[in-house]
């Protein structure tokens, strides 16, 4: 804000307060001495019966008024609210965060700290160290992949041992920490429109064994053979360099059904994972990464 | 006056009837809401049942076209009789009446269609900003010029509340939807980020303060005395509190952004206003129940007057509620929670609705030449289902909210959230269930309401003329 702006802010908060104050002792002067009450309207009548008395402000009532017009002065001299005026405790609410911050991380990042040299098959046996795990995937990752991991369409299973871009430890922690974009282009145009993508998608279902028609996924596997198997290599077992699937086995992000299959291939997918090391610091990424990795470890 | 002239009666009445009307519609839509909090599968995965879709259209249709259509009735009833002269410009008033429903109507099929500014309360897209513009400096006019007119030297108090909302609605309504068209259903802000938002809430608790509070407090002001039949407690006390809610309220929206991308001071200013608003706020709440005071054996025989006294109690404890929950600290525990929706609605339905329902069981019958309504037993009926009703729905959120505050700010000894955010869905499930029922209770009120009425208009000879009353010096 410029010098204008922030005197203009000044004067109007403490013109503001000049006012209630003046306004406040004017309506707490009168007193009950006056003839008032019962019986001594304002002498106005309105619509044949409305009257009004004139009683005195409750004194309660003013004196709750006064206390907060005082609070409220209390507040502004120790806490900025005028523009101009930082207050004499100097807050800020960034500046709180950040206390906040380093107080609570100084208790915890001993507790993280402690399982960074630890090795996989240690943190895994260490019940605490998954019990923070699942705090973490609770936070971070539920929201997409589900609060028990199995993924929804669109959204990765952690619990079946397949990767994407590859289940050792360090692709994991690299998905973690990077994120992940996921591109399949459209292949619609590629293929001559509605025939190409029906004829491909039944070819990929052949693949893994599906329900297909034989005559037109014939037709489709010269198409695959052209176009698909670049990244999904000519058997379709997939490449997790790439990120692109295996579309021989039986988990499918987008569902197998002809019409989703097709769909994938005219218009394409676009998948993002987003990166987490500016949230998640290294120890904690490591704790996730085993706690992620045993969720399938009894898979084959 | 050259012929004796009469009220114009006709336009109160067409905005009574269809206070009702919208009351049904909008509190059914907030049923349908509740229960899909409840049981999501109830929007039957179509597009304008959602409830991103029908909330903004509850919250517009029972703020706007409930009470919007309660304001104008009661509104223009009060101010011909208060200044002893017939409407200035009828025809003017007879197109605020239509115009506010083409608005409300236009709200809602464009809401459901996803038509929106995405700006809360004040959702409609621009050419129904313009209508409504319209219609606002419309109501101005009546209004003001209806005072103008008045044959007493003294502007009855319920009038400095009813101008003041006029007044503020319209100048909120217009600097909040300064936009610039790109197509005939979508616009952008003229203000970016943090000021939009700052803007928003300038407007969006004036909406509260000015539309739900001041405009209330003119109903009070004539219909409690009226009912009552008792003076108006202190005419002092309706100066101080009048002058200083209307100066505060204006400080108080920041509230609504406490620890958001806003400046700091803006915030502290927010919340050192909000408290200071406390005492103007309860001023209303004491010049209404001390009217009453002098009438307490009417607690007991007069419904209408129950209505009265539980609207002023939840006026009271809401504006209470409302300071504490704009401090700072309380703020961050309630702030996104369920506990807001119960606060809002403590106010919402227990006064801007109790005190609404009130003055349409006090005028309604008058409207008709009749001394009161077909059947108190059922004004009887209305008011407990009612009450007990707001009780389980404000007790049932009280408790969400601050559970699922709790549960948010919940911190295992390694340092992360104990909580998932599901955890503490699943547990205000049940809480859901008790606010559908609360709110289920007080639609059924409002039928009963709405059917009282209906058996009110069978027994009557129609509509009647009230001749304007002489005013008469004290």
């Amino acid at each position: 804000m410029t010098l204008g702006w922030q005197l203009y802010v000044f004067i109007i908060v403490i013109c503001s307060f000049i006012a209630h104050f003046l306004f406040l002792r004017w309506s707490s002067k009168f007193r009950t001495d006056e003839k008032l009450g019962e019986g001594n309207t304002t002498g106005h009548r309105w619509d044949g019966d409305l009257q009004e008395y004139n009683n005195p402000l409750p004194r309660w009532w003013l004196n709750l008024f006064q206390l907060t017009v005082v609070f409220g002065i209390g507040y502004l001299v120790l806490y900025p609210g005028s523009g101009i005026y930082d207050g004499l405790l100097n807050w800020s609410q960034t500046q709180q965060y950040d206390q906040q911050v380093a107080i609570e991380e100084a208790g915890y990042d001993a507790i993280f700290a402690a399982y960074v040299d630890q090795d996989f098959a240690a943190l895994q046996q260490d019940p605490k160290a998954m019990t923070a795990g699942l705090n973490l995937f609770g936070n971070y990752c539920a929201q997409c992949h589900g609060s028990d991991a199995r993924g929804a369409v669109g959204f990765p299973n952690l619990t079946d041992n397949d990767w994407l871009w590859g289940g050792e430890q360090q692709q994991i922690i690299t998905t973690i920490s990077n994120g992940r974009n996921g591109v399949m282009p459209g292949w619609g145009a590629v293929l001559g429109g509605e025939p190409g993508v029906t004829a491909v998608a039944h070819y990929v279902r052949s693949l893994s064994g599906l329900e297909h028609d034989a005559e037109l996924a014939g037709t489709g596997e010269a198409q695959y053979g052209l176009f698909c198997s670049a990244c999904h290599g000519p058997t379709g077992s997939g490449n997790s360099l790439l990120g692109a699937p295996n579309l021989s086995d039986d988990i499918w992000l987008y569902g197998a059904n002809l019409e989703s299959l097709k769909q994938t291939i005219e218009l394409g997918r676009n998948n993002l994972m987003p990166a987490f090391s500016d949230s998640l610091s290294e120890d904690k990424i490591k704790v996730l990464m085993a706690y992620i990795k045993q969720l399938s470890s009894n898979q084959p | 006056m050259s012929q004796p002239a009469s009220y114009h009666d006709k336009v109160v009445r067409q905005f009574t009837v269809m206070t009702m009307v919208w009351g049904v519609v909008g509190m059914l839509v907030g049923v349908v809401l509740a229960a899909q909090l409840a049981f999501p599968a109830l929007n039957f995965d179509i597009p304008w049942l959602t409830y991103s879709r029908l909330r903004p259209l509850h919250t517009s249709a029972v703020i706007f076209a409930f009470g919007g259509c309660g304001l104008f009735a009661t509104s223009y009833y009060v101010v011909q009789r208060t200044c002893h002269v017939p409407l200035f410009m009828p025809r003017l008033a007879a197109f605020t009446f239509w115009g506010w429903q083409l608005v409300v109507l236009a709200v809602a099929i464009t809401y459901p269609l996803g038509i929106t500014q995405a700006k809360e309360y004040a959702e409609p897209e621009w050419p129904i900003d313009i209508l409504i513009t319209l219609v606002w400096v419309s109501y101005a006019v009546v209004f003001f010029g209806t005072i103008m007119q008045r044959r007493v030297k003294h502007i009855y108090v319920a009038n400095w509340f009813f101008g003041a909302y006029i007044l503020t609605v319209a100048v909120l309504h217009i600097v909040n939807n300064l936009v610039i068209p790109v197509s005939l259903w979508k616009s952008y802000p003229i203000y970016s980020g943090a000021v939009d938002a700052m803007v928003q809430w300038w407007y969006g608790h004036n909406a509260v303060g000015f539309f739900l509070t001041a405009g209330f407090l003119g109903m009070m002001y004539y219909f409690i005395p009226k009912q009552a039949q008792r003076p108006i407690y202190s005419y002092r006390l309706s100066v101080v509190h009048f002058w200083s809610l209307i100066a505060i309220y204006m400080w108080a929206g920041p509230h609504h952004l406490h620890y958001q991308a806003i400046p700091d001071w803006v915030q502290s200013l927010g919340m050192v206003f909000s408290l200071i608003l406390l005492a103007p706020s309860w001023g209303g709440m004491i010049n209404g129940i001390m009217t009453l005071s002098g009438a307490w054996e009417k607690i007991r025989t007069d419904p209408i007057i129950r209505f009265m006294i539980v609207s002023l109690s939840f006026y009271g404890m809401s504006t209470f509620e409302g300071p504490m929950m704009s401090i700072k600290t309380v703020n961050s525990l309630s702030h996104f929670t369920d506990w807001t929706i119960g606060h809002v609605h403590s106010g919402a339905l227990g006064w801007v609705a109790f005190i609404t329902m009130a003055c349409v069981y006090h005028l309604y019958p008058r409207l008709l030449g009749l001394q009161e309504m077909y059947s108190r037993r059922l004004i009887e009926w209305h008011f407990w289902i009612s009450t007990i009703g707001i009780v389980l729905y404000i007790a049932a959120m009280w408790i969400a909210g601050v559970t699922q505050g709790l549960m948010w700010r919940a911190v295992n000894d390694d340092g992360t959230l104990t909580y998932t955010f599901i955890e503490s869905l699943k547990v205000t499930y049940p809480f859901y269930y008790v606010r559908l029922l609360g709110g289920l209770m007080f639609l059924a009120g409002t039928l009963l309401m709405t059917w009282n009425m209906y058996k009110t208009w069978q027994q009557s000879q129609g509509p009647v003329q009230t001749p304007v009353l002489e005013p008469q010096s004290a």
